[in-house]
């Protein structure tokens, strides 16, 4: 009857075990820090200690062999303590600032690229797309890697008016809640999901898949003697839940699936209160593996951001103070019904002032 | 087919540039046939402007309704080593910190079970492990656990909760994020691996109001660091900044949202008692400006993603909470909250959307919460008031 001892719910490590030890002497205990270049920070203790931290970009996809190579890192210039930011950084943290550059020189030959501190464009938070998810309208790490290798001297350097958040999503579930990025690229569908009628009978139940739809968009219907559904195309919004539980209701198009841009979202307190990003382009095709348009749009927004705002404006503020007339007319994007929402609560989006520049 | 490397021209584009190349990262692995078919089935996706997976089918480990996503090919004749390609969540320590050890072990352990592919970090803030196949599913599991890792969240659960590097490694943090992640982790292991819940239920803890884990938009319940008395100030070190080249007057005090604060040449004074406590100044001069010294955290429910009712940020619900463990008053909250979203949300209904349905007014007092006007951007504009005293009738009968 001897059962072997299964072990479950535990959670996560104490994250205790996984600090280093001038951070277990100075815990809460940090005075301030400073950015003495691209990459470098360092803190420094009430205790007058010094933590120097060394950030590399990282793809956000890694295969063990790097992070294998990582943990070397980690044993030859840190006695083995490492760790990763919320986007997709990773960090060496050294009490030594004399390996600093040697660590440098050695992440740089690995292929990853010390930078994203500061007024800076730092690691694009995104989705897995065409890599790993069913209901993608483009693939992620190809668009990053495509804007990240044009935006790459905003990485290494520190050249812009304020920090410039930038991220991606695949689809509109937003796996990546890029709603509030001062950039946000986001994958989208355009049209209803086609039905394979012969199919669906066989692999998916009709009522999950009717109650699946956040608009009640999709009715069960007979069609060829078959048990299906129809869609009401004019209340779908693309958004692919139906192909989460039923493949045979196709949401991905490999002809008018695309990309839209947002701009001016936040997330921190700093000056002005958080904001949502708003729409700048709604559609760019899909056009694999360099997405040029997607990387020309989004390079001349960012031009045209760091020519135009001032000092510790984020994108977002600078279009506040300039006004929405303004940006279309500085980035040359042309404005369309499409910029107009007519979701809930539109009504509170539009303008209801004479205060225009003329 | 997986027998040998496929020609990928379209992917081999993308490992030029001066940005690290995932496609270069998959071939690392590319010894496995596993990850050969994943190049060619991603090859096809970038020939054919389409993606090639399906969601979905009940896979997991025993006892868990969460944790790992299924993940189908639907070219499973053509590229059989990915016929099933699930992925694992696995939780992250707080604030992301590793010893190459423990690195080691994660990787030795996805060597003998997966792809060898993985995301550090996914959205959510996991360690993803990124394509096994169903057999795998359990072994994988069972050395995770032996060597102290657990499985993170999915579905309608707990999400596996996230935080900034807090009092780790940073002088802004006003509350320690990283025991406050992990002791609410701990706690709540049974609805985070056991969807029982409407839908998702995320916590992120942010030390300081510039919330570096994107609480505000990311989280059911945010919980962002604050102070209640006096930035302090090292009157100094400002003129150490104004010698050094900063405009103390265009830089801090005409960018103050509420225009607090006034600079002399000599000295800057604040006034506190109108400071919002947004960071500007503190971020620009962080060796003159610290946080004060009574420090909390605000507490903002209901963020998420445009799906389903459009997105949301988090909206105020404790202007100021002290973040001491074992975080009783927080804990109390959350499970107010789940017991009345439990009992009446709908399927897949985020509590952000919840409360918009219901009402916030209506929401505060069926969790015990006295209405503040912290809570409200501005009182309401309309005069279509709801009066209690129908209600109070009601229930005298």
């Amino acid at each position: 009857m001897a059962v072997a001892t299964r072990k479950t719910d535990i959670g996560p490590p104490n994250y205790k075990q996984f600090l280093p030890p001038i951070i277990q002497k100075n815990y809460g205990k940090w005075a301030y820090h400073e950015i003495p270049e691209p990459g470098v920070m360092v803190h420094v203790a009430e205790s007058g200690d010094k933590l120097y931290t060394v950030r590399a970009g990282t793809p956000r996809l890694l295969a063990i062999t790097t992070i294998r190579a990582f943990a070397d890192l980690a044993d030859r210039y840190c006695d083995g303590y490492i760790r990763w930011t919320s986007r997709h950084n990773v960090e060496f943290l050294l009490t030594d600032p004399s390996k600093i550059p040697a660590l440098k020189k050695d992440l740089e030959e690995l292929g990853f690229p010390v930078g994203g501190t500061g007024n800076a464009i730092s690691s694009i938070v995104h989705t897995q797309g065409w890599v790993h998810c069913h209901s993608a309208a483009t693939d992620a790490s190809g668009v990053v890697k495509s804007l990240m290798d044009e935006l790459f001297p905003h990485f290494v350097n520190m050249d812009l008016p304020a920090k410039l958040r930038v991220a991606f999503a695949c689809c509109l579930n937003m796996c990546g809640a890029v709603h509030c990025s001062d950039i946000a690229v986001l994958g989208v569908h355009t049209r209803a999901p086609t039905i394979d009628h012969d199919e669906l009978p066989k692999v998916c139940e009709v009522p999950t898949l009717v109650s699946s739809c956040p608009t009640g968009a999709i009715r069960p219907a007979t069609v060829d003697g078959n048990a299906s559904v129809e869609i009401e195309e004019e209340q779908c919004m693309y958004c692919g839940n139906c192909y989460t539980v039923c493949p045979s209701v196709k949401i991905n198009n490999a002809e008018t699936d695309g990309i839209s841009i947002w701009v001016g979202g936040k997330v921190s307190n700093a000056r002005s209160e958080p904001k949502f990003s708003k729409l700048a382009i709604p559609y760019l095709p899909n056009n694999p593996p360099r997405w040029p348009e997607v990387v020309e749009a989004v390079v001349n927004i960012v031009n045209v951001y760091a020519q135009n705002a001032r000092k510790h404006e984020r994108l977002g503020e600078w279009i506040d103070r300039i006004g929405w007339p303004r940006f279309f007319e500085l980035t040359g994007i042309p404005f369309t019904k499409y910029h107009i929402d007519d979701f809930k609560h539109a009504g509170e989006t539009y303008k209801r002032s004479v205060q225009l520049k003329h | 087919m997986s027998e040998k490397n496929r020609a990928t021209p379209l992917l081999d584009e993308l490992e030029k540039g001066p940005w690290p190349s995932f496609v270069k990262e998959i071939k690392k692995e590319s010894e496995r046939p596993m990850v050969r078919d994943l190049l060619g089935l991603l090859e096809r996706s970038y020939e054919e402007h389409i993606g090639h997976w399906k969601h979905g089918g009940l896979v997991g480990v025993m006892g868990y309704g969460g944790g790992v996503i299924g993940r189908y090919s639907d070219l499973p004749e053509e590229f059989p080593e990915i016929a099933e390609f699930h992925t694992y969540r696995v939780n992250q320590p707080s604030a992301w910190f590793y010893t190459s050890d423990a690195l080691r072990t994660l990787c030795d352990i996805w060597d003998r079970h997966g792809s060898g592919l993985t995301n550090m970090h996914g959205s959510t803030g996991d360690i993803i492990f990124l394509g096994s196949k169903t057999e795998a599913l359990e072994p994988c599991f069972a050395d995770l656990t032996e060597a102290g890792f657990d499985l993170g969240g999915s579905g309608s659960d707990v999400r596996t909760p996230s935080c900034c590097v807090g009092p780790a490694r940073c002088e802004w943090a006003c509350y320690d994020t990283l025991e406050a992640c992990y002791d609410i982790t701990q706690t709540y292991q049974d609805e985070l691996h056991r969807p029982a819940f409407p839908y998702k239920y995320k916590f992120k803890f942010a030390g300081c109001p510039n919330d570096c884990v994107a609480s505000i938009a990311r989280s059911d319940m945010s919980v962002i660091g604050t102070w209640k008395d006096n930035i302090q100030i090292d009157q100094e070190q400002v003129r150490e900044y104004a010698a050094g080249g900063t405009d103390i007057e265009a830089e801090i005090c005409e960018m103050c949202p509420t225009g607090c604060i006034t600079w002399n040449g000599e000295q800057l004074v604040i006034d506190n008692s109108e400071c919002v406590k947004c960071m500007h100044c503190i971020n620009v001069m962080p060796r003159a400006l610290k946080p004060g010294k009574e420090r909390g955290a605000t507490i903002l429910i209901g963020a998420k993603a445009p799906i389903i009712g459009g997105a949301l940020l988090s909206s105020v619900f404790v202007p100021f909470l002290e973040m001491e463990p074992p975080y009783e008053d927080l804990k109390e909250l959350a499970e107010a909250i789940w017991d009345f979203w439990g009992e009446y949300g709908k399927n897949r209904e985020r509590v952000g959307e919840f409360i918009q349905r219901v009402g916030l007014g209506n929401f505060l007092e069926e969790i015990g919460l006295d209405p503040v006007p912290e809570m409200v951007a501005h009182p309401r504009t309309n005069p279509y008031i709801f009066f209690d005293e129908e209600l109070e009738e009601d229930e005298d009968e």
